[in-house]
């Protein structure tokens, strides 16, 4: 039996995932440390959903932590 | 009358002090810490921004925010939509656990001016989901009073554009708004020097939101406290409640038993 993968986009850098795959695996490849929240295609997706938030094939994520501002 | 009697509210919660603070552009951290030391802001300013593996001081800032101890103002600096400035405003609430929200959507890149005609529709979405709207805003009558009808309880026209520290550069609106609305008023973004500051509190302006003129003074520890002194002073000088101007001269010593006076 053979692995399928999805490709996705973390923060623009095309990553490719086993599949099934959820947005914690995701996080987990992009090595982010907290604090941090995420979204996924524009839409914000709660901590406590990160392990059971599914992704498919070409989802956009975006993870983003604390910087200064204005 | 001492901050103590007379204290900065907004949504119901009570700050000491009239100034709020950018933490972006300045020298070093450890200059923002010893800024902020100096002058004791209300709130400090702070945002979101994709994680770069080449230079992430996002550890060190979280940390400086924590040992600052000073409320947290997130923003949603760089948003052009609506729908950005949603999702982002609900990973700030989770990341910064707090439901303040400086609210920026911005219409123009050169000038970085606020999207006037979305504005209000934003604001509106995140009051609903519970947040405490600070929306940047323009000195905008019209504006400023459908933000409050969407429930902002405090709004934050410009003075002139973000970071060019020119000071208001519409005098006439900004004195105009203050007539008119009753909701706390901040200046945000544009002011350059202490004695801007000090003029829009003397309008009777609320608060006083800055970064740049802080940051990049040549010594920003001690800009950042000659602003608190401004912003204090001209506090003080609104409720003192100024003279009227007068066209002519007017002597303020008595005229009577005058020596040497002699009718001509």
């Amino acid at each position: 039996m053979t692995t399928q993968h999805i490709q996705v986009w973390i923060n623009q850098i095309s990553t490719v995932l086993d599949s099934p795959a959820c947005l914690s695996d995701a996080i987990a490849a992009a090595n982010i440390k907290p604090p941090f929240a995420a979204a996924v295609n524009m839409q914000f997706v709660p901590k406590k959903n990160h392990a059971v938030h599914p992704l498919k094939d070409g989802d956009k994520i975006e993870l983003i932590v604390p910087v200064t501002g204005g | 009358m001492s901050t103590a009697t007379d204290p900065l509210v907004l949504y119901g919660e009570v700050f000491q002090s009239r100034l709020l603070l950018g933490t972006s552009r300045y020298p070093s951290p450890q200059v923002l810490a010893d800024a902020v030391k100096a002058s004791q802001p209300a709130m400090l300013t702070a945002s979101l921004r994709r994680q770069t593996a080449h230079a992430d001081t996002s550890p060190v800032f979280w940390q400086l925010l924590k040992n600052m101890n000073v409320p947290v103002l997130p923003n949603t600096a760089g948003c052009h939509s609506v729908q950005e400035v949603i999702t982002t405003a609900e990973m700030a609430r989770e990341v910064f656990e707090t439901d303040w929200l400086k609210l920026e959507l911005i219409g123009d890149d050169y000038s970085l001016q606020p999207d006037t005609l979305n504005l209000p529709l934003a604001a509106d979405h995140l009051v609903k989901a519970g947040f405490k709207v600070l929306p940047y805003c323009t000195e905008d009558l019209v504006l400023c009073q459908k933000l409050v009808d969407v429930g902002c309880q405090a709004v934050m026209p410009w003075a002139a554009p973000i970071g060019t520290g020119q000071g208001p550069v519409n005098p006439y609106a900004m004195k105009l708004l203050r007539e008119r609305l009753s909701v706390p008023l901040i200046v945000d973004a544009g002011l350059g020097v202490p004695s801007h500051a000090c003029q829009v509190m003397e309008w009777g302006y609320d608060a006083v939101l800055l970064n740049t003129a802080v940051a990049l003074a040549h010594d920003p520890v001690a800009m950042s406290h000659a602003f608190a002194q401004a912003v204090a002073a001209g506090r003080q000088a609104y409720l003192g409640g100024a003279m009227q101007a007068q066209t002519s001269a007017q002597a303020s010593t008595p005229l009577i038993g005058t020596p040497f006076w002699h009718q001509a």
